[in-house]
């Protein structure tokens, strides 16, 4: 999240799309129901399903499933067609004025430098101007046609209201009421907020679709802005702690990022992620990165990361590629991997098309599961009947099962949704032989490196040199890990501007990541969590709710990161000269006679710099603006264009009806036979969509009696028109297949889901909520994930769990 | 259970003046459909605080589970989807259970001495040790709430968490309700609580939104604010004007008076034959009277 939880009750519109968070996250949904008694504040819901959020909507729009960048393209064409953005804000805190290279264009679905065979872009005409001085050329007047804006409104002209409707399904009228609503917060004085969760990540274009959304907040003036934001409603606990941490294939600890196989030189490794600023002024805050990732290998090698080495550069992996899940299980499905660590993991339930990652997992040599629960994954390999239908005979796979604690049985920090380090404390003790995942993976480093000393191997020292200076060296503690993430003085420490004050001692913990140093003389874990534990004690444990500016920032309570700030881009929240957008809602300002940013929240900027200085609020930006244009960053294209789902209900883009290959994302990844595996609407005419239900919490608690009694059963919901033509009635069992497979369930006939005109066709949605399995005291049922498709997202290789088709048939 | 910190303000078949030293304050549950995202949580609670676990049921077509109340469910969730040509489709949402009313067709009804007890703070309870299973309360309910254990023949339904709040404790369902849609409270808070939130729905557009406190049944300690007050029955039948069986209250506001006074001893020596023999053995004339009363009704 942009902002956090308890901001919500700030605002004065909340969209919920690609999203349902009543369902998925009814705690933090109580903050929508406190804006809209407290707040007046207006709820709408766009959702291919009158949804449980819905339920309680000033406003609901049904949505075909995987059509929200045109929905959300339609409504920047709104904005800019009918005047309603906020001019100061795009003008002075966006790339707005930025003029792009000539050879950048947008032509029959394609952007300049398609390579059809490859599937990719060349991007490099995907840039701005630069002048001789070196900076970005601009055109404050926002004449020029090739500056951002010209670009943009020429772009989205194309989303029209009508073409909304025709690819979406939206009725015009309901369109435009949302359309309306959301830009009665252009003005300074209204603020909206958009949830979003995994309807809009788990898609072919889910990136897009957020970036399309983050335009919409920007044109509105509603970054920055205590109310705004554009916010991600996380899934499972921690994961945003996941993501923090570094823990996704191609990512180090604060979101820097793993050196590609040709990065063999460490100086442009750095040089390449430190980019000086684009335009005069600008603080381009990741110039720091060096500091952020000289810590980081002093906290992994301490005395083994020297200058001469270059900080252990050596001892990283350099990727040929992402190693994301749909790619890894790939390798296994070829026979390329022996082994497989499933950590707190399911794949065979929580990854798409089931066949295959079970024939994967039946070509490892041997598969270790750590998991407080039996997992379907760690039986995949036994015959359930239909819902797992394979012969043990035939995989040879040896399974090790390896206990752990759940998250209640220990303490630690879990970072939420809105970036708080809340720790928490073990509430009960594991049962039987469960061991916490540290103890776990500390037992296997351990025998690992035993085994490295004493037969070598081929580089034995990024084994070897690891620092491992825990008390108990088979189990790393909770604080001890804390502690090694905030970071420490190797040496003595002295102000920057006084050099005879000494800040810190060697051995002492940092205050915050401003105090991180290239020279090896400060180590790190995550340059993001610093200051979270600190000589003050542990700061994720703080419990004070004082919030004395009446707007929910508590900075008291816990640790949010970076620098305990409650609100990104905060500096946004005030005018070009200092002065708060909204003197209702004052956040962060510039205090003349202090010299100095104060205000209710930690200013997100450079403390001193005052207004007249001209530094732009989006700091981590090497423009200082934020980007209507992605230049390169985006494998599809600077501006978000509308493709379909890879299965798609209408066969066609009604946005490039001639070109055929640009009906899907042109530049996702399909691995070879997974396109066949795709179905077409001919055999499978129904768009269908998985999610949760609030009953239930992934395939955890189908093990739990509670949740099993509120909803015991596997069903899908089927609209009551689909079921009429069907013969289907409520409590039928259906089956429901896709070109990957079936699963069968009992039907939900009802009025929440209604067929949608889509391009001259109807289109039915089949809703299939994704809980059972095979395993646990609910009624065992089917993997849901039998039935969806193994593409991702261009970027992010998210799966498209949430658009694909398949058919219905009574059982 | 009794509770020796709640005043008793009712015995159901008792003739003895109920205890009335303590001043205890009226309470009342507020369930503000207009915020309430069906999550369940308060099944959940309710079945955690209680020790009560339902069978792992079936799934027959909704997202009703367990399907109704039952001696383990004391609430459910009931949705109802209805479309108006006013506001287009909407899902309803309503947490059913017993409405604690001030003048519980339950008690009235019961025949067992100190099986149902109403207390001075308005909680209506069953004391289940003294419940003969006759299913009277069943039947004198207008909500359709008290529900028969198979196992033990005794009636169950929500308590009102009685035990939490004799010591100063909210209902379990409350405490869990994450977005604040079940408060609890003096019951004129609660009042002005809905009153409150009455106010902001018609300011949302719902003209007829308003308090469901039904006077038929003297008022309820638990109240609904419903965004269609003028339609209670949209939501999953929650009856417009629920009112005690004439039977049940003939039973006991006239015929119970009139025995008490002696003057119709012979139509009612079931009666004196009842209060005589104790609990266990219900009078044959007054159960045929009821039951036969109740089938006119049908």
């Amino acid at each position: 999240m942009t902002n956090h939880w308890s901001d919500i009750k700030n605002a004065d519109v909340v969209l919920i799309m690609g999203g349902n968070a009543a369902e998925a996250h009814p705690c933090g949904f109580k903050w929508v129901t406190e804006a809209k008694a407290k707040n007046k504040a207006r709820l709408i819901v766009v959702d291919p399903r009158f949804t449980r959020s819905a339920a309680l909507a000033d406003l609901y729009a049904p949505i075909r499933t995987g059509t929200d960048i045109a929905f959300l393209g339609g409504v920047i064409n709104y904005l800019i067609a009918g005047n309603k953005v906020h001019m100061d804000y795009i003008k002075s805190y966006t790339d707005m004025s930025y003029l792009v290279k000539d050879e950048f264009a947008f032509a029959d679905g394609f952007f300049s430098g398609y390579d059809a065979e490859k599937r990719k872009y060349d991007k490099a005409g995907w840039e701005y101007q630069t002048g001789e001085d070196g900076y970005v050329k601009t055109d404050p007047t926002l004449e020029n046609p090739r500056c951002v804006w010209n670009l943009l409104k020429a772009h989205f002209a194309r989303y029209t209201p009508e073409m909304v409707e025709k690819i979406c399904g939206t009725p015009r009228d309901k369109f435009l009421q949302v359309a309306e609503m959301l830009a009665s917060t252009h003005t300074p004085d209204r603020v909206m907020t958009i949830l979003y969760a995994l309807g809009w990540t788990q898609h072919s274009t889910g990136s897009q679709i957020i970036r399309t959304a983050a335009m919409v907040q920007l044109l509105l003036g509603n970054i920055g802005r205590a109310g705004g934001g554009v916010n991600a409603l996380r899934g499972h606990s921690n994961i945003q702690g996941l993501t923090d941490l570094g823990l996704l294939s191609n990512l180090l600890p604060g979101y820097m990022t793993l050196p590609g196989e040709k990065e063999t030189d460490y100086d442009a490794y750095i040089a390449k992620r430190a980019p000086k600023p684009m335009r005069p002024g600008q603080l381009s805050y990741w110039q720091n990165y060096g500091k952020f990732h000289v810590s980081l290998m002093k906290a992994w090698y301490g005395a083994a990361a020297t200058k001469d080495n270059n900080w252990a550069f050596d001892y990283l992996p350099k990727l040929d590629k992402t190693y994301d899940v749909l790619q890894v299980f790939e390798l296994m499905h070829q026979g390329k991997m022996t082994g497989y660590f499933a950590q707190g993991f399911n794949p065979l339930n929580s990854f798409p098309n089931k066949a295959k990652v079970s024939a994967a997992l039946s070509k490892l040599k041997f598969l270790v599961i750590m998991d407080p629960l039996a997992t379907e994954t760690s039986e995949f390999w036994q015959n359930h009947g239909e819902f797992n239908d394979v012969d043990p005979a035939k995989i040879q796979t040896t399974v090790f099962r390896l206990p752990t604690t759940c998250f209640a049985e220990e303490d630690g920090a879990i970072v939420n949704s809105g970036r708080w380090l809340q720790w928490h404390w073990k509430g009960a003790d594991a049962p039987g032989e469960a061991k916490t995942d540290p103890e776990i993976m500390a037992g296997l480093f351990l025998r690992l490196r035993e085994m490295y000393k004493k037969d070598g191997g081929a580089f034995p020292d990024p084994i070897l040199n690891l620092a491992w200076a825990y008390k108990l060296p088979h189990e790393p503690s909770p604080e001890e890990l804390a502690k090694e993430y905030n970071g420490k003085a190797l040496a003595d420490q002295f102000d920057a501007k006084d050099p005879t004050k000494l800040v810190k001692k060697a051995g002492e913990l940092l205050d915050g990541f401003a105090q991180l140093k290239d020279d090896g003389s400060t180590a790190c874990g995550c340059w993001i969590f610093s200051g979270a534990w600190t000589e003050k004690g542990n700061m994720m444990a703080r419990r004070d709710t004082a919030d004395p500016w009446h707007n929910g920032q508590t900075l008291g309570w816990a640790f949010a990161w970076p620098a305990n700030r409650r609100i990104l881009y905060n500096r946004a929240a005030a005018d070009p000269s200092g002065k708060p957008w909204d003197a209702k809602r004052k956040q962060v300002w510039w205090d003349a006679a202090q010299s100095k940013w104060v205000g209710s929240d930690v200013p997100d900027f450079k403390a001193d710099s005052a207004p007249e200085d001209g530094m732009g609020p989006f700091i981590m930006n090497p423009e200082g603006v934020a980007r209507f244009f992605a230049r390169g960053m985006m494998n599809e294209g600077p501006f978000p264009e509308h493709y379909e789902p890879f299965e798609t209900p209408i066969g066609t883009n009604p946005m490039h009806p001639n070109n055929p290959k640009a009906i899907s994302n042109p530049a996702a990844r399909v691995f070879k036979g997974d396109m066949e595996a795709f179905g077409t609407a001919k055999d499978f005419p129904y768009a269908a969509t998985t999610y949760r239900l609030t009953e239930h919490f992934h395939y955890w608690t189908k093990h739990v009696e509670s949740n099993a009694i509120t909803q015991p059963e596997q069903f899908v919901e089927i609209g009551e028109a689909l079921a009429a033509e069907k013969g289907i009635k409520a409590g039928d069992k259906v089956k429901v297949s896709s070109n990957r497979g079936y699963i069968k369930a009992v039907a939900v006939v009802t009025k929440r889901i209604k067929p949608l005109q889509v391009d001259g066709k109807t289109v039915h949605h089949v809703g299939i909520p994704l809980h059972w399995g095979f395993k646990g005291v609910a009624k065992n049922g089917f993997i849901t994930n039998t039935l969806t498709p193994f593409v991702g997202d261009a970027n992010t290789q998210t799966p498209e769990f949430k658009s694909f088709l398949v058919n219905v048939e009574k059982a | 259970m009794a509770l020796q910190s709640l005043d008793i303000a009712k015995r159901s078949a008792t003739t003895t003046e109920s205890p009335q030293a303590r001043k205890t304050l009226e309470v009342a549950k507020l369930i503000d459909v207009s915020k309430c995202i069906g999550c369940k949580a308060c099944q959940v609670a309710c079945m955690q605080w209680n020790d009560l676990r339902d069978e792992v049921g079936t799934c027959a077509g909704t997202y009703d589970n367990p399907r109704d109340m039952t001696d383990q469910s004391w609430t459910v969730m009931r949705y109802a989807e209805v479309e108006t040509e006013e506001r287009g489709l909407e899902w309803l949402i309503r947490k059913d259970g017993c409405m604690h009313c001030e003048d519980p067709g339950c008690l009235k009804a019961c025949p067992a001495p100190g099986a149902i007890i109403k207390y001075a703070n308005g909680i209506v309870d069953f004391h289940q040790e003294n419940c003969i299973g006759c299913g009277y309360c069943v039947s004198g309910c207008p909500f359709n709430v008290p529900r028969i254990s198979q196992k033990d023949s005794k009636a169950y339904k929500c308590t009102l968490c009685s035990d939490r709040v004799a010591v100063g404790l909210e209902p379990a369902c409350v405490k869990v309700c994450p977005t604040g849609s079940i408060s609890f409270g003096s019951k004129v808070d609660m009042q002005e609580l809905a009153a409150e939130r009455v106010t902001e729905l018609k300011e949302r557009g719902f003209k007829n939104a308003g308090l469901y406190d039904p006077a038929g049944v003297g008022g309820t300690h638990v109240m609904y604010v419903l965004n269609h007050a003028d339609k209670p029955a949209l939501y999953s039948g929650l009856p417009a004007d629920p009112t005690i069986a004439p039977t049940v209250t003939l039973w006991k506001s006239v015929a119970k008076p009139l025995a008490m006074a002696g003057m119709a001893a012979a139509a009612l020596g079931g009666l004196f034959h009842y209060v005589m023999k104790g609990p266990n053995e219900v009078s044959k004339e007054i159960e045929a009277e009821v039951e036969r009363e109740l089938e006119g009704e049908k």
